[in-house]
């Protein structure tokens, strides 16, 4: 079983390195000329500030989701974990009202909150995976599940709102900018520069990929592969809870609607941008260029209203596919069957 | 098999007898309705508890029995049991799903019991005895009938739609109706899922796209918050803009209270109409008068004069 995916994993990173880096930012491209060609408004400084904006929640954590699959995991329960960090945020600043004030220090305290929250849901769902010896796709199911409830039950089935008063303190940190770029881009900047480095010039990066590609192999080079593992869930937590960050100040609300497939499209993310599901090899730069893909699909279909509303759910499918398989297809090569 | 469902029954008419016994007079009235999942829900949820309290303390031989369920074979299993074990006398009931609900309720009404039917009709006529529902065509002509009444010929509007299910069709095609003939633009109609999130985006996709709008149907209470951080984001929040929800959120009709000129009414759609419903069975019993029959709640519009009518501040929604 391992041998196959090792010799199969293999000779394609080789072949079609160049049209794997290349596909999703020629996918990219495609879509901005149909965008701009449905209308040009597409490209206007405040649609592309939108679609940047919009793209940092999901790129963020397909960021931190590249690393665990990369190490042969999954993560399902990110967009429940973005939804119930997002509620205890919201409960914690309101509590802490009484005695910080309205202030920056309350804003600190929620974040501060939303950290420690994010590393520790993740660090459970990777002991759960490593020292408890549950399949991830399960142990993450699990969480997604409990998670989901969890914020319905804080919020009552309601939504849980942000006092009035710190939401003028904390609203900046979604709608200001800084440089001309609004303040979430910035944010997924350096995330995903900081990931792109330790994806690519750390030995934790690549410990992930050998534990991808072969984990027993991994094991008797002596890499510490529970500990790599867990750490990857824990990275995926703290990224997660940096989009909750910056989630929050925008509608200053969280319910059970929040966040709901927001791991899917994570994962869509991801996989879009060349990663292999399976595990064993990963790109930071292609989950970048994936989320921005995910998002301007759903802006352009915005944008248009030649296709009919019932079919968003089916161009979105397509194009995902057919981005993944511009870069997977061995177009104009013999194929190989091994 | 049959012995042992034989023996239940058994059973259980010897604890109801001994409880029947204790309260011979009791009447027994089961409210069952989806598990609170979202706001709208929990806001149902609050004012079904509201009103067993309120009608437990006027009426002492009333017991109402509150049951919510996470999905459609859980209520039909709770429906089971508000007969076996509680022997209730009527049903109160919002189904999760028409169709996977109607022979469960059809077996309460074949027991013996009252039926209430509330927002949600079954698939098959004539097992209900009362029905309360909500007006979704009349939410969709009340908010086109405010628009004509705000906007002149030659006026641009924008519709976010909900989650595309029939009840958004009903409120977009009476909307769209009432709007025809008037000269009021509908530049286009997107679902935005009765989500603020995606209320959110879908209306800053709309502001890039048509630099002159004058006015939003967000058709929901959620759309409209995320409809007006947009507006607010893009500075097109002036100029006589206005957005129209609906349903009844307490937030936004606070806001229509103080005045809030960019939310300035709202549509009525109320989750209380499950208090309605039980205050209708327990009239069954109690009043002089017949109450069997359709009720169709109006689609009021809220405005500063009337708002305080519809105003809870402790319920959720």
């Amino acid at each position: 079983m391992t041998e196959t995916t090792m010799s199969t994993a293999k000779p394609s990173m080789l072949r079609g390195f160049d049209l794997k880096t290349a596909g999703p930012a020629i996918a990219l491209l495609i879509l901005c000329v149909i965008g701009f060609l449905l209308n040009p408004a597409f490209l206007s400084e405040g649609n592309i500030t939108n679609l940047l904006t919009r793209s940092a929640f999901i790129g963020i954590i397909a960021v931190g989701a590249t690393f665990v699959i990369t190490a042969g995991g999954i993560d399902l329960s990110v967009g429940s974990m973005a939804a119930v960090i997002a509620g205890v945020m919201i409960i914690v600043m309101n509590s802490a009202v009484d005695t910080f004030g309205t202030g920056v220090t309350t804003v600190l305290i929620g974040c501060g909150c939303s950290v420690i929250l994010g590393l520790g849901a993740g660090l459970v769902n990777g002991l759960l995976t490593t020292k408890g010896k549950i399949e991830a796709f399960i142990v993450t199911l699990g969480t997604m599940g409990i998670y989901r409830s969890l914020v319905t039950y804080f919020a009552d089935g309601g939504t849980l709102s942000l006092n009035y008063d710190i939401r003028g303190v904390y609203r900046p940190v979604y709608y200001d900018s800084f440089f001309g770029l609004p303040i979430p881009v910035w944010v997924f900047i350096v995330v995903s520069i900081a990931g792109w480095f330790l994806m690519n010039r750390t030995a934790f990066g690549r410990y992930c990929t050998a534990i991808g590609s072969n984990e027993s192999v991994a094991k008797y080079s002596a890499i510490k592969v529970d500990r790599v593992k867990t750490l990857t869930y824990v990275i995926q937590g703290l990224c997660v809870s940096l989009a909750t960050i910056i989630y929050v100040p925008r509608l200053g609300s969280a319910s059970s609607s929040t966040g709901v497939l927001w791991e899917l499209e994570a994962i869509a993310a991801v996989i879009i941008g060349g990663t292999v599901l399976k595990g064993g090899y990963g790109r930071i730069g292609g989950t970048i260029l994936g989320a921005l893909i995910l998002t301007t699909i759903g802006n352009i279909l915005n944008f248009t209203d030649m296709i009919s509303n019932y079919l968003n759910g089916t161009m979105q499918g397509l194009i995902i596919i057919v981005a993944v398989w511009l870069q997977r297809g061995d177009w104009g090569r013999n194929t190989s069957a091994d | 098999m049959k012995t042992f469902t034989k023996i239940g029954a058994l059973a259980t008419a010897a604890t109801i007898a001994l409880t029947g016994w204790a309260s011979a007079e009791t009447i027994k009235i089961g409210v069952s309705y989806p598990t609170p999942t979202h706001a709208w829900a929990a806001g149902m949820n609050w004012h079904a508890e509201k009103a067993e309290e309120r009608l437990e303390a006027l009426y002492p031989d009333v017991d109402l029995i509150l049951v919510n369920s996470p999905d459609p074979s859980a209520q039909a299993s709770a429906l089971e049991d508000l007969v076996s074990v509680h022997q209730i006398d009527a049903l109160v009931v919002l189904p999760f799903e028409s169709e996977p609900l109607t022979d469960p309720v059809l077996n309460v009404k074949k027991s013996g019991a009252l039926i209430t039917v509330v927002d949600r009709g079954l698939s098959q006529p004539g097992i209900e005895d009362i029905y309360v529902a909500g007006n979704n065509p009349e939410l969709g002509r009340v908010s086109a009938e405010y628009m004509k009444t705000r906007l002149k010929d030659g006026d641009n509007i924008v519709v976010l739609r909900g989650i595309p299910t029939l009840i958004d069709n009903e409120r977009f095609d009476a909307f769209m109706a009432e709007i025809e003939g008037s000269g009021i633009n509908v530049l286009d109609h997107k679902h935005a899922n009765w989500n603020r999130d995606d209320g959110f985006e879908v209306m800053q996709d709309f502001l890039s796209r048509f630099p002159d709008i004058d006015a939003v149907w967000a058709q929901d209470d959620d759309i409209a918050i995320g409809v007006v951080a947009a507006l607010k984001q893009a500075g097109r929040d002036g100029d006589g803009m206005f957005v129209v929800g609906g349903a009844g959120m307490k937030e936004t009709i606070k806001g229509i209270m103080d005045g809030n000129e960019l939310v300035p009414v709202d549509v009525l759609y109320p989750p209380a109409m499950i208090a309605t419903a039980m205050d209708v069975t327990v009239s069954a019993f109690k009043s002089n008068g017949p109450v069997a029959g359709r009720y169709i709640l109006g689609a009021t519009l809220i405005t500063p004069e009337n708002a305080a009518s519809f105003y809870f501040p402790d319920s959720p929604f």
